[in-house]
């Protein structure tokens, strides 16, 4: 009954790894109850942001991952959900109204975006919508700076959100922990994260998802069975972008300040698609492992490596090479580890048990 | 000939800078298999690409069942019920045999019978039905591209070197299905260089040379002819 309801709730597409099981289950619980096994507004933040990123990084490799398509405007449709929900509290004020109402629109402008993206460059050579998407992409970057009177340039964003949702609200003590509003926010988050992946996993074990990866192994071949291409990629755009607008609604929700740099940037393109290679493309829970480990990595390899700079500092070199201010140098070395050692990805290399 | 289920008049393809289809007719009869042969290189393959539509004819028209096909984009013909095999077996090998089976049948559910039927004609694909088809041999993969073919009724399969590659015992299953498939009325555009499995299936055939039809007739006549078949393929099929 269990295994039934299990299978049922992951589209029938389990780990197929016991590692990986482990590991996911890790993860699971460490955010489930990330406010009570790790408290602190820094642990909170990083666990928050780990359940936005995971799930658009896992709308992304929909995309890449599932089928075959490179796309580098996947920020400007978090970018999209994220700045619907920041002006509509602030035109609309304070309230759940606003929130839902900023969420549907941005969902709605990223899809309507992605579809015209779509239809104009999906027919055309792979390489030709990877540029019209990074000039778009771009352009929208500028676009969003430029227009301070509307968007805030590049300050950004401040708003007030429901009172329930902020560090303001009490509701008393739970397990040694003050429970605010803040808490409240991040079960949010976290709810509606492990919905729309869960959402995801169905989406890519549905028919659509089959005729999406035999698009990706050959187009012609799936054409030839009758199936239109066009179509398919640009339904899957459109999805990949509704999902990855609203990650970024609950980005917005959660910060309650949206700027170019923490929702538009180039920057966070580079990392959503580190998150989908260093976890495995194609896979789902890729994302899941890559945005854990990589937001992690962001968020402490500072830490760690100052502790390491501390703990060898007799040493000659090794203290100089292990200084915080290098972590995105090994970083870096991290990553061309990973894709040495798993160039699969993790959860590709899990499942093959090599 | 009364009825044909597929006409090509004049028909020209380029790939690329080069003209391949120099001005090809071609007459399939429905039901029944048509061969199509010829040495490599003259347009066989391109020909059937033509057809599904992977290339666009420059000029000429292709009439499927009475219908003008020669602008119709590929999901639209294979809609229309033509379903093709290439020479690369065509397969989807990150998807499981089932998954590849469902697929194929895009009009609808897989039906049990003509599932059973697949199964009969080719065994190894029940037990290696969860598994993912980039893992099957070479053998098992040209099964599954033509039981994919098999997986719902089409109106014309067009079939390009099924046997290209294989072991005895594996083209012998497939000359077998084929046959099948035949007895069971379907109309058969056939590509194939091994001469026995031809003689064996073909009803008619046409021969290509240098992006052209050259000779068509029945696959008797011709099998009957080593004399026309030096001069059509220079070789003779008594040879093979």
């Amino acid at each position: 009954m269990a295994a039934q309801f299990l299978n049922r709730t992951l589209s029938g597409d389990r780990p197929r790894s016991l590692i990986l099981t482990i590991v996911l289950l890790a993860i699971l619980i460490g955010l489930a109850f990330a406010p009570f096994l790790f408290p602190g507004v820094r642990s909170l933040e990083t666990a928050a942001r780990i359940c936005i990123f995971i799930v658009l990084v896992a709308s992304y490799d929909l995309l890449l991952g599932y089928s075959g398509i490179v796309s580098f405007a996947h920020t400007m449709f978090f970018g999209l959900g994220a700045y619907g929900v920041a002006l509509a509290s602030t035109h609309m004020g304070r309230g759940y109204d606003a929130l839902l109402v900023g969420t549907l629109a941005g969902a709605a402008a990223a899809a309507v975006l992605a579809l015209m993206i779509g239809l104009f460059s999906l027919r055309v050579r792979a390489i030709f919508f990877a540029m019209i998407t990074l000039a778009v992409a771009s352009a929208v970057a500028v676009l969003v700076s430029q227009l301070s009177g509307l968007t805030g340039g590049e300050d950004g964003l401040n708003y007030q959100i429901p009172r329930e949702l902020t560090p303001a609200f009490k509701l008393g003590e739970l397990f040694g922990v003050n429970i605010s509003g803040k808490i409240l926010n991040y079960y949010l988050v976290f709810f509606a994260s492990l919905l729309l992946f869960l959402l995801l996993l169905r989406v890519v074990n549905s028919p659509f998802g089959r005729v999406l990866q035999a698009i990706r192994e050959n187009d012609f071949r799936a054409e030839a069975i009758g199936y239109r291409v066009v179509f398919y990629r640009t339904l899957a755009t459109c999805l990949s972008a509704a999902v990855a607008a609203l990650a970024g609604s609950l980005f917005a929700i959660w910060l309650r300040y949206v700027g170019p740099d923490t929702t538009l940037s180039f920057e966070i393109m580079l990392d959503i698609l580190l998150m989908v290679v260093i976890g495995g493309m194609g896979t789902m829970y890729g994302a899941v492992i890559g945005a854990t480990l990589f937001v992690l990595a962001q968020n402490y390899l500072q830490n760690l490596m100052g502790m390491a700079s501390g703990a060898t500092e007799g040493l000659p070199l090794i203290p100089q090479l292990l200084d915080p201010d290098r972590w995105l140098l090994w970083l870096g070395v991290l990553f061309i580890l990973s894709v040495y050692f798993f160039p699969t990805g993790i959860v590709g290399r899990l499942r093959s048990g090599d | 000939m009364s009825d044909p289920i597929l006409e090509l008049s004049g028909v020209h393809t380029d790939i690329a800078q080069y003209h391949i289809l120099q001005g090809v007719d071609l007459v399939v009869p429905r039901g029944g298999v048509t061969m199509l042969l010829g040495r490599n290189g003259v347009g066989k393959t391109t020909t059937l690409r033509t057809i599904i539509g992977h290339w666009q004819a420059k000029s000429g028209s292709l009439r499927f069942n009475g219908t003008h096909i020669t602008a119709m984009p590929t999901p639209a013909r294979a809609r229309l019920g033509i379903g093709f095999v290439p020479e690369d077996m065509g397969i989807f090998s990150d998807l499981t045999v089932e998954e590849n089976m469902v697929l194929a049948a895009a009009s609808g559910p897989l039906e049990q019978a003509r599932l059973e039927w697949i199964f009969s004609a080719f065994p190894p694909l029940r037990t290696f039905w969860k598994s993912e088809a980039g893992n099957l041999s070479g053998g098992q993969k040209q099964m599954l591209s033509i039981a994919r073919v098999m997986a719902e009724e089409r109106q014309l399969y067009l079939i390009d070197e099924p046997t290209k590659g294989l072991a005895p015992a594996i083209v012998s299953t497939m000359a077998g299905a084929l046959r099948d498939l035949k007895t069971r009325g379907a109309s058969i555009l056939l590509v194939e260089q091994n001469f026995a499995v031809a003689k064996a299936l073909g009803d008619t055939a046409a021969v290509m040379d240098d992006g052209r039809i050259v000779w068509a007739g029945t696959m008797a006549e011709l099998a009957g002819d080593a004399a026309l078949q030096e001069r059509l393929m220079g070789l003779s099929m008594e040879a093979h």
